[in-house]
Parts: structure tokens; C-alpha cells; sequence
């Protein structure tokens, strides 16, 4: 069934959903929502497996008329979502109906949005996903003229987050951080500077990775390392001092020595931030990391029970 | 054996073997990943083997870090042996030409001839000791380092998928056209990535990679055959 005709595409609008798995021995980059608490909470909004595919839209929104009544949700970057012209509430289910229009104005506060609609988008699947990822032609981002396809219920509307568990977005973050595995390759001084620097985010950011540009981290150590798999939050620290986070659309193989991993549950922090915004790194050990990671999985699993 | 484990945030964990890099080491890797899709253990999602390490990639509401450490190390216990026999795929190549532009030049730099070459290119089967960088990418070892060869000056912007190359000590096979500074020597008409496919990869880790000169006519016919789907990739399982 026909949901949406795409007036204008947005500049980077992609159906993404948890990512493929499985492939990354074979080189495919896992891709999957940047903000994976976003699209999994839009989901679970809307009556959808978490997994489902939505479209993630980045900084420029895009202009979709609806052609039937459907329950949807935004979730992630706060891009001025409207429907005909009037605000609308973010983090909540609700209905655009027949020939209304979705639209995005300013972006006030993040990078990504994440637009979930009941039933799920229709699209096509490369390997157990709908993620796209253009470099190895699997899917492409929206274009003019493209026609939204999916198969709604008819969910029940007005779900939405309490206030407090919405995530604070914001220009600086600060994300903790699990050490290694080649923390051993730094001098003290070097690991000192990078966990009590503010990097700044560079301009040269994207669903691969987000370069950063911090003060005075003088490296000294050989830059590559014999290569291994790099997962996802990996931070890798090139022999210019200029540290990157590793994310979704990665290669799955690097040679780069890297300092620690930013756990999953702040990597969405780190995808909403802007060029120019700022993060600092926290030390945590794995079986705090563990912890934060287990207590998300159970706010979802409590949340999703509410819905149903 | 000497193996340590490191966490990699809360979700991954990567195993080090603590030794040269060897196909016998490549070969117990492979074990190793071998074991763990057998035991199917759930909360598990995937693995990638590289040269010396294994990364594991799985689900702390499921294992925590002790118990995914004291699996891991149970398997490396257990998957010492490295496997007798290996698998040897046959890539068939042209060489030279337009299909391989920066054969002459290599040529001429070492002194030899273009022949020269592809007979030193040919002469190995390659070791590949892991797959990563584009989909389905093979790092191969085994090069004879007298046409290694460095990077070029100013990369391409564009090398067709299935051209062969050298860069460094190290050849390779583009599988998806992507920029590259690898000097190319070659092309073949196979796809080690085809995303439509139900199974898209041509190689897996620990396998050996085997260059077969074609020429012109040859090449056509097989592209011929893949396009009808009659062309069978030769696969064979020789003893070390």
C-alpha cells in the first residue's frame, strides 16, 4: 500500500534499520540507525519489532505527503517536524491522515530524526537488512518523486515518552568510554590528554565516523597496528593525534591503534552532535558499561509492554 | 598457547593469539570460527577473524563478560589443530592491456618482462588471512617479493571491480569498483561481492586464492557463461 509520495527527498534521507548481522566477516559494514535508542524507541511507539526499518533523516528534513491515514512517530534530532504547516510533538505516536503533509523546518537541537511508521516501510532487503548503505550499491537515500510503501495496522495513537526519559541532546557530550585494546601502545601522557581534553567535532563527520580535532595530543607512538576487526564506537587514534569514532557505515577491518570503545548506549550522543559541538571522554570499566547496556534493554522491554 | 582477551566496549571482545602470523595460525583461526558456529550459542551475533585475533561480537542482557571470556577461552582450548587439507579457489585473470594498465610499467621498474611477471604473479597460491576493507575483499599473503611493488603516486578515482593488484607486499582483488591506489595488473571476470546473490561472497577466511592467465577470448566466454549462469568456479580441496 502506497503511504507516502516524496516532494522534496531531504538532504541524506535513508531507510535504516538495526543493521545487518553476520556479515561483517565477509567486509560488509554492518550500517543500521546511527541513533539506535531513537529508532527503537520510534518503533516500539508505533507497535513495530524494534528491528523495523525507518527512514533516518539528517539535518534537512524531507517533504512527504501521506496518501492514507497512518500512525506514525518522530524520534532523535528535534528538525521542526510539521504536519500542514503546525508543530508537531516529537517522541509520541500520532496520525497524519489522508493528503496532509510532513514537513521539517529549522533543525534546533541534533543531527538525525527518525520518522517510524505502523507496520513498517516497504523496502528492498540486502542480506537481513533494509539499512542502506550506497558505497556497495546496497540501497540508495530518497530521491523526488519516490513512492514510501508499507502495510499499516492500525496501532493505537498517542503513546509517547515521559519527559525526563527523553535523551538530552546537546552541542557537547560526554560519553564513557571502556580503555583498549591498544592503550598499551600510548605514553601516559597521551591517554591523559584524551580523557581530559574537549575534542571537537570536525566537519568531516559521517555515518562512518566522526574525525575529531583536539589540542595537543602529541602522539609518539607507530600509528598502525597488524589489522583487526573494529567494532562498532571503536576509537582509533592515527599517528596526527586527531582521534576517530567508528560508527555504523565503517569498514569492518582497520590498522589503526585504538584507544577504547565508546559504549553503545552514548553512541547516540555522539551521532546527534553537529560540527563544530564537542565531546569528552569518561573512563568506565566493562562491567559498568555492561550495566548501563542491560538497564536500556529493560527500559525497552518495559516500554513495548506498556504499548501492547 | 598464548591467547589474551580485551574487551571491546560492552558488546565485543577480541581474542589475540600472541604469535607470528603463519597459515597455521591462519588455520586454527578458522578453526576457532569454525567451533563457534557449531556451538550456536545464543546471545552470540557474529565473529571476525584478522590475522592474529578473533573479534566476537554479542549481547550483555545475554552473556555478561565473565561468562562470553570463559566460553571463548574454552573454544581456544579445544581448536588447536590447524586442518590438513585447504581449499584452493581458481581465479582466472587477463592480464596486461586494458584490463591490467599498470603491468607495463611494473614491468619495465623491475627489469623483467610483462611475462616475467605473470609467471612470479601465478607461481603461489595465496593465503587469505582475512577478509575486510570493501565487502568481500581478501587480504592475501604469499606475494613474491620481487614484484612487490609501492602504491601509486596519485590514486584513481575510479578501478573497476574484479581488478587485480599490487600494492606494497600484498596483492589483492578489487571486488566493487572503488577508488585505489594499487598498481593494476589484471582483471578477472569473477564477482567476490554480489548483494543479490543468496550466498554474495566468493571467499571465505583461511581459504587459498589460485591466479590463472586467460587471454582476451577466454575472458569473454566466461563472462559469457556467468551472465547464463553456466560457469562453475573451480573449487578443489588439496592436501598442505
Amino acid at each position: 500500500m502506497k503511504l507516502f509520495s516524496v516532494e522534496k527527498p531531504g538532504v541524506y534521507t535513508t531507510y535504516q534499520d538495526l543493521g545487518r548481522t553476520g556479515y561483517l566477516k565477509y567486509g560488509v559494514p554492518a550500517s543500521g540507525a546511527l541513533d539506535r535508542f531513537a529508532l527503537q524507541v520510534g518503533n516500539i511507539l508505533v507497535g513495530n519489532p524494534w528491528n523495523t526499518a525507518g527512514l533516518e533523516i539528517t539535518m534537512q528534513g524531507p517533504e512527504l505527503v501521506a496518501e492514507v491515514d497512518a500512525v506514525i512517530s518522530i524520534t532523535g534530532a528535534d528538525l521542526s517536524p510539521m504536519i500542514n504547516g503546525e508543530r508537531i510533538q516529537m517522541w509520541k505516536s500520532l496520525t497524519i491522515k489522508k493528503g496532509q503533509v510532513l514537513e521539517f523546518g529549522r533543525p534546533r537541537i541534533g543531527v538525525r530524526a527518525y520518522l517510524t511508521v505502523d507496520g513498517g516501510f516497504e523496502a528492498e532487503e540486502y542480506m537481513g537488512s533494509k539499512s542502506v548503505y550506497e558505497p556497495a550499491g546496497l540501497g540508495r537515500k530518497l530521491e523526488a518523486g519516490d513512492e514510501l510503501h508499507g502495510n499499516p495496522k492500525k496501532q493505537k495513537t498517542g503513546i509517547g515518552l515521559f519527559h525526563t526519559e527523553i535523551p538530552a541532546y546537546d552541542r557537547d557530550a560526554i560519553v564513557r568510554v571502556v580503555k583498549g585494546p591498544h592503550d598499551d601502545k600510548l605514553s601516559p601522557e597521551v591517554l591523559e590528554q584524551f580523557f581530559t581534553n574537549r575534542h571537537e567535532v570536525s566537519p568531516q563527520s559521517n555515518r562512518m565516523g566522526y574525525r575529531l580535532v583536539s589540542d595537543g595530543i602529541k602522539t609518539d607512538h607507530e600509528g598502525d597496528i597488524l589489522s583487526d576487526a573494529v567494532p562498532l564506537g571503536g576509537i582509533q587514534l592515527p599517528a596526527n593525534g586527531e582521534p576517530i569514532i567508528l560508527l555504523a557505515d565503517r569498514q569492518t577491518t582497520g590498522g589503526y591503534v585504538r584507544i577504547g570503545t565508546v559504549i553503545g548506549p552514548d553512541l547516540p550522543l555522539i551521532a546527534q552532535l553537529p560540527p563544530g559541538g564537542s565531546v569528552r571522554f569518561k573512563e568506565i570499566t566493562v562491567e559498568e558499561a555492561q550495566e548501563i547496556a542491560i538497564a536500556q534493554e529493560r527500559d525497552f522491554r518495559v516500554w513495548e509492554k506498556i504499548v501492547r | 598457547m598464548n591467547v589474551t582477551l580485551h574487551p571491546l566496549g560492552e558488546a565485543c571482545v577480541k581474542i589475540t593469539y600472541h604469535e607470528e602470523v603463519s597459515h597455521s595460525l591462519t588455520s586454527r583461526i578458522q578453526a576457532f570460527c569454525r567451533e563457534l558456529a557449531s556451538l550456536n550459542k545464543e546471545g552470540i551475533t557474529e565473529w571476525v577473524p584478522a590475522y592474529d585475533s578473533v573479534t566476537v561480537y554479542y549481547e550483555p542482557w545475554v552473556l555478561n563478560y565473565d561468562e562470553i571470556t570463559d566460553i571463548l577461552e574454552d573454544i581456544t582450548a579445544v581448536a588447536t589443530e590447524a586442518s590438513e587439507k585447504k581449499v584452493v579457489i581458481t581465479v582466472p585473470t587477463l592480464y596486461g592491456g586494458e584490463h591490467g594498465p599498470d603491468l607495463e610499467d611494473l614491468a619495465k621498474e623491475k627489469g623483467m618482462s610483462q611475462d616475467d611477471i605473470i609467471k612470479l604473479h601465478t607461481n603461489e597460491d595465496y593465503l587469505i588471512n582475512m577478509i575486510g576493507f570493501l565487502p568481500g575483499f581478501p587480504y592475501l599473503s604469499g606475494l613474491n617479493e620481487r614484484i612487490a611493488a609501492p602504491r601509486l603516486e596519485s590514486p584513481r578515482q575510479k578501478v573497476p571491480a574484479g581488478s587485480v593488484g599490487i600494492a606494497e607486499a600484498q596483492t589483492g582483488v578489487y571486488p566493487i569498483e572503488s577508488p585505489g591506489g594499487w598498481n593494476i595488473i589484471g582483471q578477472t571476470p569473477l564477482r567476490l561481492f554480489q548483494p543479490e546473490k543468496d550466498d554474495p561472497f566468493l571467499l571465505n577466511q583461511g581459504d587459498y586464492l589460485r591466479f590463472q592467465p586467460v587471454s582476451k577470448k577466454e575472458f569473454n566466454q566466461i563472462l559469457e557463461q556467468l551472465e547464463q549462469g553456466s560457469y562453475e568456479v573451480q573449487r578443489e580441496e588439496v592436501s598442505r
